[in-house]
């Protein structure tokens, strides 16, 4: 089914999109999207949304099992609070992407702006992961609790080194995975820059196939760099800071 | 406390701190110096409604007055005839007036109880500046103009550029001043987001000072501080904006220090002192001495502006970048805009997009000085 | 518990006073005041107490004693001066040191202290001495300034995981910054600047006044911490040179241990004009202060009184101070920052202004309820304003006159908390001194008999065997603790503000507010009513 979103309200196009889902559409199509948000918020079902344009900001906030391909570049809040499903993105994302998301997975092919994965959590069986093709910017994973962020490097402007500072502060558990080497310079307190085991690598391939599946990549060239894997020192990396 | 003035009354009536505003911002610019029409800017804008709350819009334009380039092309408001008369005889007084006419506007939805805005094309005569420069000249006649003439405001003072703003959404600002019909070749908007409930129409966005246009997104928490410190230089801060103090610091900066704009914007967003310690030697020696300096004019806090001037149009963001802002290029053309979707509104098919790093000003010059910035990631002193 | 037992000799039977004096006639301090009745008294729990005489050894005022003939230990009220050494010391808790309940009958005009002060003086004739800072009602503004915190508009900073800056740079700071455009590189000279990693210095406390292992825990904690401590008036002791990128080196009027190498080893030279706790007079270390270590630190002779005179005898009007300015920086090469440390007086404001104009690069101001090694009592409870208002006003008069940036400013005079000091900043200082605080993290409990050099906690004397009390190491280690807990919450309350440096709440008053104040203090403050 193809919406035409031309000079529609976000309100009225979720509206649709929501009507559409209940009605067990299994294939959305929306054109001309130019800025519209909340694209598939609280969406439950099984739906399968394709977005021409340009979403606006909280693609798929609180969603909890479709699936979202952006054919262009997605904004700020992409899978904010997200619960499950998946979104794709073949372009950059904004800022925030995946925040506080606690399932599902979200394959950005390009960049990302800042606070990437910022609070994604796991819980009893549900882990998230963030995989994003080129670079990130400040702040990725910071206050992270759970799941997974993989940052490939893999863009022109991601250059050989990844750029970003303050990676992970804050981080009390999840795990991410950047190819190419990192500083300890850039990473927040308390977090640990180690090698990768072999349970590591297979979840690392796993997403790697399915990322390089999505967007035309090689997975076995991909996988024989080198990665590094950041985890947190502690799950109360403040416990020595009060004084009662 | 101090009495307020009319200004200051007008501007802020439950007499806050400051007033408040979150917002949406945008901005074009066409290095080749071509004229571009306002349609293009009017519907990006209009397109991020939903940041701001219809009490304020406004627009900046470079070139609109090719006729009257060397002219001070003021842009005045009044609440009536009368104090119109008053500031037009201080006018007379100060300036050797070319021209003057109300501007045109036409009804538009929900604008109501517009105040009267005329402009005023204006030379300097070097008997009446002496031995200022003129551009101190103008600047003295305005601070006076808006802190004497109750309800008076001139809200845009620069040569072959004018800012058009008021109370309601910037798309219906831009309806209301026949916006459509005016050709610029750099064009900065805002739309806002005040928490006070009753706007006023000079505290719309862009804020101006000579040909200095300011539009800005978020809250800066270090206000108190850039405010006294401008203080001490003569700028009075009667608007009681954060956007204020940005524009009487670059102004500060820029025109009178005589830095270079990617200076003042590491004294808006420095570095933190960590990343200043692992620079090289120079880069380190200059970055202290500036935050030493200037350190009562870091802007703390969310925001992201874009500044304008004749000839030049700067994107920044502070520097932990809480605030949004997506830089754009096709060919001649530089965006910046809160929100990629209103740039790929009006330019679906960009060559490049990315978001800059906090505090790295993204800066657009007209072609004969610097080509169009490129997207980099990392932290450029020059 | 039972009755105290006391074995003191009544009072009638003790030796009387000598009579009034002249002046200059070098007196003995009374004996224990024979009509005053004693102001603590000392409880012990015979059921607890063990015998074991730590009380005895630790008290240095004589306020406990054993008899050997009845074997047991008892307390001599009349000696006690409520430090509670004692009381820390005793294994078994058996000790408790109270304050005598209404020792006169009650009375709001004629206090107990101001009876006992006029009998001390019936019996002595002499000036009441006092040590610490002033505990008389005197307002607290601190304590009805309330700070902001951001919400929705602005998003307030964790500063566990967000960048906080609190690094400050004293010194004069230029107009402008020039640039030579193409290089892109500073031409400007630079006044000389001094690296501050948290906004917190140490005050003067002068060795004589404090032992020298407070000045090493000072130095230390200060050089651990990326701050700096002062030496005060007494000069630096030859083992604590090496600290002197930690140091501010004072220059008093009464110029001790005041030499080339004293100078240049230092950060920062300060001149002592003035001192919170006694505005407009000098200094006394009494003789039996001064010890032969303290003698060749001050370079004076053992056992002679070090006297600073009010005035320094070359600043008798503000053209001299700035002579004096020049002097230090000629004689130190024009490579540190020099302070004019004043007392926070009426007209402060006006005071401000010539000392910029002077030539200084730092400003102390020190209030109303800063401390004191010793001080009239009188002048210390009376003269003087708090650094509330002190600070306000100079701030907004230098901004007035377009002279800040020339100065740093540091506020002094009773900082007691983190929030202190954050109000401080907001007002406009750019750093505070601790004094009181510091040695409270050392050990003090603000007994006040700083004078007598008795100090059974080891911090307000020179005598060896007390100071042996104080060991450097868990000294520093505690100040530390005290710097770094500070530091801490500075940063959540900056957070809390939506700041990340600590230069954007300099001098910020829209973040304070005023609970409990006049119009006119209001006014002086800079800062409106909390609801508005």
């Amino acid at each position: 089914m193809k919406i035409d979103a031309t000079n529609t309200h976000y309100r009225d196009l979720n509206r649709l999109i929501r009507e559409a889902a209940h009605q067990s559409t299994r294939r959305l199509e929306l054109h001309n999207v130019f800025g519209q948000r909340y694209i598939g918020t609280n969406l439950a079902a099984r739906t399968r949304i394709d977005i021409f344009g340009t979403p606006g900001n909280d693609l798929g906030a609180f969603m909890d099992g479709p699936t979202i391909i952006v054919h262009g570049n997605a904004q700020d809040g992409c899978g904010n609070t997200m619960n499950d499903g998946r979104i794709v993105v073949e372009g950059r994302a904004g800022d925030i992407t995946g925040l506080a998301a606690r399932g599902g997975n979200i394959f950005i092919r390009d960049d990302v702006g800042y606070r990437a994965g910022i609070h994604m959590k796991q819980y009893d069986g549900k882990r998230p992961a963030l995989v994003i093709g080129g670079a990130a910017q400040d702040f990725l994973g910071e206050y992270m609790a759970g799941g997974v962020i993989v940052v490939l490097g893999l863009t022109p402007r991601a250059d050989k080194r990844h750029k970003a500072s303050f990676i992970g502060t804050g981080m009390h558990g999840g795990v991410i995975f950047m190819r190419g080497p990192v500083n300890q310079r850039q990473l927040g307190e308390g977090v640990r820059i180690g090698q990768l085991d072999s349970k590591d690598r297979r979840l690392l391939a796993r997403l790697v196939g399915e990322f390089a599946h999505l967007f035309d990549y090689d997975p076995q060239e991909i996988m024989t760099s080198d990665f590094v894997k950041l985890t947190p020192m502690s799950l109360r990396p403040y416990g020595g800071l009060y004084a009662h | 406390m101090k009495p307020r003035n009319e200004t200051e009354r007008l501007s802020n009536p439950y007499n806050d701190d400051k007033v408040m505003a979150a917002c949406s911002i945008f901005g074009m610019m066409d290095i080749s110096g071509k004229a571009v029409p306002g349609g293009d800017v009017i519907r990006a804008i209009a397109n991020m409604h939903d940041r701001s709350n219809g009490l304020g819009g406004g627009f900046a334009v470079y070139g609109i007055y090719p006729e009257y380039a060397d002219c001070y092309a003021f842009h005045v408001m009044y609440p009536n005839n009368e104090t119109r008369s008053d500031v037009e005889r201080y006018l007379i007084k100060s300036f050797a007036i070319v021209h003057s006419e109300e501007i045109p506007t036409q009804p538009a939805p929900h604008i109501q109880d517009p105040p009267l805005v005329w402009r005023y094309f204006l030379l300097v005569d070097s008997d009446q500046r002496g031995e200022q420069s003129e551009e101190e000249y103008v600047f003295d006649r305005v601070m006076t103009l808006n802190t004497s003439f109750p309800g008076a405001l001139v809200f845009s003072s620069g040569r072959n550029m004018g800012v058009f703003k008021g109370v309601g959404y910037p798309e219906e600002i831009a309806h209301f001043f026949h916006l459509e019909d005016y050709k610029g070749y750099l064009w900065t908007a805002h739309g806002r987001f005040p928490t006070n409930t009753r706007g006023w129409w000079g505290g719309a966005h862009p804020f101006s000072i000579l040909d200095w246009s300011v539009v800005h997104n978020g809250e800066i928490s270090s206000y108190g501080t850039n405010r006294r410190y401008l203080e001490m230089f003569a700028y009075q801060c009667t608007m009681q904006t954060d956007t204020e103090v940005v524009a009487y610091a670059v102004d500060l900066l820029v025109r009178r220090h005589g830095l270079p704009i990617e200076l003042a914007a590491k004294v808006f967003a420095p570095p933190l002192w960590k990343q200043i310690d692992y620079a090289s030697q120079d880069e380190r020696t200059l970055l202290t001495m500036l935050r030493q300096t200037y350190s009562s004019l870091l802007l703390n806090g969310p925001f992201s502006v874009i500044i304008a001037r004749q000839g030049e149009m700067i994107g920044l963001t502070d520097r932990v970048r809480l605030r949004p802002l997506t830089a754009a290029t096709k060919g001649d053309l530089l965006f910046l805009s809160s929100e990629e979707s209103a740039i790929r509104l009006v330019c679906p098919d960009v060559e490049t997009a990315w978001t800059p790093m906090g505090g790295e000003p993204i800066i657009g010059r007209l072609r004969e000085s610097l080509p169009l910035p490129k997207e980099n990631l990392e932290v450029a002193v020059a | 518990m039972t009755a105290p037992r006391s074995k003191e000799q009544p009072f009638h039977l003790q030796k009387a006073g000598k009579s009034i004096a002249s002046p200059n006639e070098h007196r003995v301090p009374a004996p224990t005041p024979s009509v005053i009745a004693p102001r603590f008294a000392i409880i012990r729990d015979l059921e607890r107490c063990i015998g074991c005489q730590v009380c005895v050894r630790q008290c240095s005022f004589g306020a406990q004693a054993y008899d050997s003939a009845e074997d047991e230990v008892y307390g001599i009220d009349a000696n006690c001066v409520g430090c509670q050494r004692c009381v820390a010391f005793c294994p078994t808790s058996a000790l408790t040191v109270t304050e005598r309940p209404a020792r006169y009958r009650q009375n709001f005009n004629w206090r107990s202290d101001v009876i006992d002060d006029i009998k001390r003086q019936a019996e002595t004739g002499g000036v009441l001495l006092t040590g610490m800072g002033t505990d008389k009602p005197q307002p607290i503004y601190w304590d009805h300034l309330l700070l902001n915190a951001s919400q929705v508009t602005n998003p307030s900073i964790d500063p566990l995981r967000e960048p906080m800056e609190l690094r400050t740079y004293l010194g004069r700071k230029p107009d402008r910054v020039d640039v030579s455009t193409d290089a892109l590189r500073a031409e400007a000279y630079l006044p000389p600047q001094v690296m501050i990693e948290t906004p917190i210095l140490f005050s003067a406390m002068s060795y004589g006044a404090v032992s020298l292992n407070v000045h090493e825990s000072l130095a230390r904690a200060a050089a651990d911490v990326g701050t700096l401590f002062n030496t005060g008036e007494g000069g630096l002791h030859r083992k604590l040179r090496h600290y002197g990128d930690s140091t501010i080196v004072q220059v008093a009027s009464g110029r001790f241990g005041v030499d080339l190498d004293y100078l240049n080893l230092a950060r920062i030279v300060e001149i002592k004009v003035g001192q919170g706790a006694k505005p407009g007079i000098g200094g006394h270390l009494p003789g039996h202060k001064v010890s032969a270590d303290v003698s060749a630190t001050r370079m004076i002779p053992v056992g002679t009184d070090a006297l600073s005179p009010a005035p320094h005898h070359d600043i008798y009007s503000i053209e001299d101070l700035s002579q004096l300015i020049y002097a230090l920086k000629e004689a130190t090469n024009y490579a540190k920052p020099v302070s004019v440390k004043i007392a926070a007086v009426h007209n402060s404001a006006a005071i401000a202004s010539g000392i910029v104009r002077a030539g200084a690069d730092i400003i102390a101001i020190d209030g109303l309820r800063g401390a004191t090694g010793a001080a009239p009592k009188v002048i210390r409870d009376n003269v003087g304003i708090p650094i509330e208002l002190a600070l306000a006003s100079v701030d907004t008069r230098l901004r007035q006159e377009g002279i800040r940036n020339q100065v740093s400013i540091i506020a002094a005079g009773g900082i007691r908390n983190s929030a202190d000091v954050v109000k401080a900043i907001a007002l406009g200082a750019d750093a505070v001194y601790i004094g009181t605080a510091a040695l409270i993290a050392l050990g003090c409990t603000v007994c006040q008999q700083c004078h007598t050099g008795r100090c059974a906690w080891g911090i307000c004397t020179t005598d060896p065997f007390l100071s042996k009390r104080l060991n450097p190491e868990i000294g520093a280690q505690r100040l530390i603790n005290l710097l770094r807990g500070w530091s801490l919450e500075i940063k959540e309350m900056l957070g809390g503000m939506g700041i990340n440096a600590l230069e954007s709440l300099r001098g910020n008053r829209h973040h304070l507010r005023a609970v409990g104040l006049t119009e006119a203090e209001m006014d002086v403050l800079g800062v409106r009513v909390a609801g508005t």
